[in-house]
Parts: structure tokens; C-alpha cells; sequence
């Protein structure tokens, strides 16, 4: 299952939503303003690690890190996708679900 | 939406002829904007025209009027910083048609 | 024209990050608009609003027009005063350097301390 989350974890709660029902194997994907809690020294650092730490594959798409010069803080294990990797995640899962 | 023609190419613009794509400027198609504006550029026109290139480049806005013209005297001397000098150029304002001629949109806050 | 000439403080609070919405560009744009009315205009960022001042923006790849720069335009408009909350900034991974402008950074209680001063805030 392919998780995608596009909301700041500062502005809604859908992220930790999100890791709440993400289970071991799954993938997250954070776009938009999501990118910001895969950035090193954010708050929600610690939810990200946990997830990961519970065999979660977290990932965030570069050209939205980009925009908001957040791409040399990528957080240790969130792993940097770009729109090819996107469409990647998307046919490699069977299903996928947008915490809206 | 409008066009305009130079050096045998048409190029859009909007319906108050400010020009639609900021990166089909070039100091021919200037030129032609100015013609319509039935302005004949000297170099005082230019420089201002060029001036206010440099300064969309660097803040990607064009600056209202009050700002230009502070601008203007602090680069160029004061003696052209002034409402007077900028509109002596531009009569129907430095926003209106000096913008138009540097190929950069209408000045936020301009009415 | 005794109503004319009254100065108000302004503040505007700036709460949402660039881009994922339009908030921060149309709060600049009405602040650049707001400068023509000769007010006492201020400018406070907190929460995710502290990423519109992130520097090395480059937003080229998701197709967005970069209004970073405008925010160095300010001073040139006689805005300059510029407030950054301090909890955010480090509840963000921030810091004051990672800023593309100078602001005064204040912690959560002078910040609110600098709203109750004010005549209008406006909240984007």
C-alpha cells in the first residue's frame, strides 16, 4: 500500500493519521507542504522516525523539497524521489490511498 | 488578449497591452510597445526601462511608483528620482507605460 | 481630513507555508498594496508561516513562480519591521541564518505581548 500525505504536519493532523494506519512494509509518500516533516530538526521528526523504525519506507518527493529550500535537510532514512519515482511507487503498489 | 508585432514576429498581450510572457522581451519588441505608446525612447528612456528590468530580476515584482522613483534617485541622482523627471518621460505614468515598455506586468497596488 | 491622517498599527500574521497554498502570496500581496497608505505596517511570522522567509527557494520544479525575492523588496516600500517567532523557527529545524531577510526573532509571549499593541492584524 502506497500512502501519500500532502499537508503540513503543522497545519493538519493527516500525517499522524497517516502513520497511525501506515503497517510494516507499507510506503509513505510526503508531497506539498507534507515535505516539511521529513526535514531534519522538524517536530514531527520523531513520528517519522518511529515509523520508519516499525518498517515503514518513507519518502518525499525533490522538486517539492526544492521549492521550499528544504532539500539539504532531508531527514536520515526518508528517501528523495523525484516525479519518475512517483509514478514508480504508484504502478509498484496495488493500492493507494491520499490522506486528504 | 491582444498582439503585437516585431521584427516579424507576433508576441501577445493583455487587453491593457502589458506583454503576456515576461521572457519574449527584447529591446525590438520595446521599442514597438513604446511606438504605441507613441513614446520616442532616448537614452533617459531606457535607463529607466533597463532599471526597471534589473529590479523585477531581482525582487520579481515592479515596484509601485513611489518606490521606483526612490529607487531611481538613489542610482541615478536625485535629480532623477523625482515625480517630475519620470513623468516627464512616461506622461501617462512611469508605471503605466514604463512598465508596459520594460515587458514587466502591472505593479501590484497600481489602480 | 483628521480621519485621513490617523496612523494605525498594522500587523499582519503570516501562518501558512509558501506554495502548498496561496496564502503567503496574496498576504505579500497585500501588504505591498498596504504600503501605499502610509501606515505603521508590521509583519509577524510564526507557525509554518516562518518557511515563507526560507532561503534558497527554487521552486523551478513544480512550476511555480519563485515570490521569494519579493520579500527582500520590502524595505524599498518603508516595511520593516519583520517579526519571527522563535518557538516556531526551532519547533522547524530553523534558524535565524536559514532567513533570506534581517527580522527580529521573539519568543511566543513577545509576540503576543506585540499584538495586543496593535490597531489591526490581518491573518493570512
Amino acid at each position: 500500500m502506497l500512502h501519500i500525505v500532502n499537508k503540513s504536519p503543522g497545519e493538519r493532523s493527516t500525517l499522524a493519521s497517516c502513520l497511525a494506519h501506515a503497517r510494516p512494509g507499507h510506503c509513505v509518500l510526503l508531497i506539498e507542504d507534507a515535505v516539511y516533516a521529513a526535514t531534519k530538526g522538524h517536530a514531527a521528526g520523531a513520528q517519522v522516525a518511529k515509523a520508519l523504525g516499525g518498517g515503514v519506507k518513507v519518502y518525499v518527493l525533490t522538486p517539492d523539497l526544492e521549492a521550499r529550500a528544504r532539500a539539504g535537510a532531508v531527514a536520515e532514512g526518508v528517501v528523495q524521489v523525484d516525479y519518475r519515482g512517483f509514478v514508480d511507487l504508484v504502478t509498484q503498489n496495488p493500492r493507494v490511498q491520499s490522506w486528504l | 488578449m491582444g498582439t503585437i508585432d516585431a521584427g516579424g514576429k507576433t508576441f501577445e498581450v493583455d487587453e491593457e497591452g502589458y506583454l503576456v510572457n515576461l521572457s519574449d522581451w527584447n529591446e525590438e519588441l520595446a521599442g514597438e510597445i513604446a511606438k504605441a505608446e507613441k513614446i520616442d525612447m532616448t537614452p533617459n528612456h531606457w535607463e529607466v526601462v533597463n532599471f526597471l528590468r534589473e529590479y523585477y530580476n531581482e525582487y520579481q515584482i515592479a515596484p509601485a511608483v513611489r518606490v521606483l522613483t526612490k529607487a531611481i534617485g538613489k542610482k541615478l541622482g536625485p535629480e532623477k528620482g523625482s515625480n517630475q523627471y519620470l513623468y516627464e518621460l512616461f506622461p501617462y505614468g512611469p508605471a503605466k507605460q514604463a512598465c508596459k515598455i520594460a515587458g514587466l506586468p502591472k505593479p501590484t497596488g497600481c489602480v | 481630513m483628521d480621519e485621513a491622517g490617523t496612523v494605525k498599527k498594522f500587523l499582519f500574521v503570516n501562518r501558512k507555508a509558501p506554495y502548498g497554498s496561496v496564502y503567503a502570496l496574496e498576504g505579500l500581496e497585500v501588504v505591498l498594496i498596504s504600503a501605499a497608505f502610509d501606515q505603521d505596517v508590521g509583519l509577524a511570522f510564526l507557525d509554518d508561516g516562518v518557511y515563507q522567509l526560507a532561503k534558497g527557494q527554487n521552486p523551478k520544479g513544480i512550476e511555480t513562480k519563485n515570490f521569494s525575492p519579493t520579500y527582500r523588496a520590502l524595505e524599498g516600500y518603508d516595511i520593516e519591521k519583520l517579526y519571527v517567532e522563535r518557538e516556531s523557527l526551532e519547533a522547524r529545524g530553523l534558524t535565524e541564518g536559514d532567513l533570506l531577510v534581517d527580522v527580529q526573532v521573539l519568543g511566543a509571549a513577545e509576540m503576543a505581548a506585540l499584538m495586543d499593541e496593535m490597531d489591526v492584524m490581518i491573518s493570512f
